[in-house]
């Protein structure tokens, strides 16, 4: 499993890139892969207002339905249309492939997130 | 849980393990789409140790059988196989089963794996005449070779020509890897293909065999996830979903598998009177017009209210749209007409279609 230095985590295996009062969020290569072939992506729509922990998306494998829940609350500001055509963008880069940007209200709710050493060890408890 | 004898060689070879009606199995190795094509393209292995084996013997064993099943063994030849429902005697399924018949008096039957304990005590509850049932599924593994390249690969490890054994035919103990096994031109997957049954014992030997036999074919192991998408494919029922204790064969459109001119069986009062009155739900096969994937219990909806629900739904892997079966109002079955599938409680437009969605490719002979 892949993670990088760079990026913060959610305990529902959702990585977020901090940049400025943005945050991009996709799923991380743990979730694609225990995901399996991902074949349909639901992105939301911009403009809408989220809280912490409502459900940003959906992200479908063959088998099944999987919520993607956003760490950070505020606005959507952006989201990446590619995955409509090409969702298995997921599976091939899943840190190159984020799902939506947020304009993030509460920057305080940034520091509940993982860094990279402590959700890999997370991923590893929870096997 | 449960597991199969080759359960260590899954996790060798990367298989994700899931629980699957209490047994442990691999849902997929490389990925569903790509096991998926390469039994469509070419060939895959399936672990299906988990199916149940029930012998029924004995001078009464073909009579019980008919009372037993909906569909019609007596003018079956030896080592034939018939695809039957078994039913309540309300018309609602115990099992879906494949009889493999040696003679008169000795049949191996073929049940799903989360019924096996159902259908022993059924069938032993009916008993009736000189017959004689045991359960010897702990015995015996069985291993599903599928795709176009199948019987090639399986002619490496035998001297029978196979294709003596024609689509849903067998022969009992041939010999393979220096013992015995009996192999049936039978699968799940739309595709040619054989499935063998040999003691736990002897199934390592016979998988590293076929692998070693397949590498030039092609050759992958392959998963529950594929297998499932296959039979979807090709709408193939799968109990649970498409039939169940509260879905009937005829409303599965299973109509040929059930004899109702049949002297008598379990449930024919029953299904009798639901053909002579008419179904009031059925079975249909439906593509994805709008964007979404259709899942089990999804409601299905005309104008805007609620018409029967998804029994199966998935992206399917050959066509590279999302399709589904769905247990509907016979009203709105007709192909061509469009109904909106309740995805995350949005009405999203699919299409009914004829089935199968993906033509079968059988070796008939």
């Amino acid at each position: 499993m892949k993670v990088l230095e760079e990026l913060k985590y959610s305990k529902e295996h959702e990585w977020v890139k901090i940049d400025g009062n943005k945050a991009y969020i996709g799923i991380t290569d743990h979730a694609q892969h225990s995901l399996g072939d991902i074949v349909f992506v639901e992105i939301p729509e911009v403009g809408t207002e989220l809280n912490k922990g409502d459900v940003l998306g959906v992200v479908e494998s063959v088998k099944a339905a999987s919520d993607v829940y956003t760490p950070v609350s505020g606005k959507i500001i952006e989201v990446n249309e590619d995955l409509t055509d090409s969702p298995e963008n997921i599976n091939e880069d899943p840190y190159g492939s984020w799902i939506a940007v947020i304009e993030i209200s509460d920057m305080s709710e940034t520091e509940e997130l993982m860094d990279a050493n402590d959700y890999e060890r997370f991923c590893q408890e929870e096997e | 849980m449960k597991k199969t004898p080759l359960y260590d060689k899954h996790c060798e070879l990367g298989g994700k393990i899931i629980d699957f009606h209490d047994w442990a199995l691999p849902v997929q190795y490389s990925g569903i789409i790509d096991e998926h094509k390469q039994v469509r393209n070419a060939a895959g292995l399936f672990d299906v140790s988990h199916m149940g084996e029930i012998t029924v013997e004995g001078p009464d064993a073909t009579e019980f059988i008919q009372k037993m099943i909906t569909n019609d063994i007596s003018k079956t030849r030896d080592f034939r196989i018939v695809y039957s429902p078994m039913c309540y005697p309300d018309g609602g399924v115990v099992d879906d089963i494949l009889i493999y018949k040696y003679s008169s008096e000795f049949y191996l039957l073929i049940v799903n794996a989360s019924n096996t304990d159902k259908d022993y005590d059924w069938l032993s509850q009916n008993l009736e005449g000189r017959v004689k049932v045991n359960n010897v599924s702990d015995y015996y593994a069985q291993l599903a070779l599928q795709g176009p390249e199948s019987e090639k690969i399986l002619q490496k490890l035998v001297d029978i020509p196979l294709g003596d054994i024609r689509f849903f035919n067998f022969m009992p103990e041939v010999e393979i890897c220096g013992q015995k096994a009996i192999i049936s031109r039978t699968g799940y997957t739309g595709e040619d293909g054989f499935e063998i049954y040999i003691k736990n014992e002897f199934v390592h030997k016979l998988w590293d065999s076929l692998f070693q036999a397949g590498k030039d074919y092609g050759l992958v192991p392959a998963g529950l996830g594929a297998r499932d998408t296959l039979r979807l494919e090709v709408a193939l029922p799968l109990y649970g979903h498409e039939i169940s204790r509260d879905i009937t064969p005829l409303e599965a459109g299973l109509d040929r598998f059930v004899k109702l001119d049949k002297e008598n069986f379990i449930g024919k009062d029953a299904l009798s009177e639901q053909k002579s009155m008419g179904i009031k739900r059925k079975i249909v096969g439906f593509e994805m017009v709008d964007r979404g994937i259709p899942r089990t219990q999804y409601d299905v909806l005309a104008n805007g209210e609620k018409i029967g629900y998804v029994t199966s739904g998935s992206f399917s892997p050959s066509l590279e749209i999302n399709i589904g079966m769905a247990l509907i109002d016979p009203a709105f079955s007709e192909p061509g007409l469009e109904v909106d599938i309740a995805i995350r409680n949005r009405a999203t437009k699919a299409r009914i279609v004829e089935l199968p969605f993906y033509s079968k490719k059988y070796a008939k002979g």
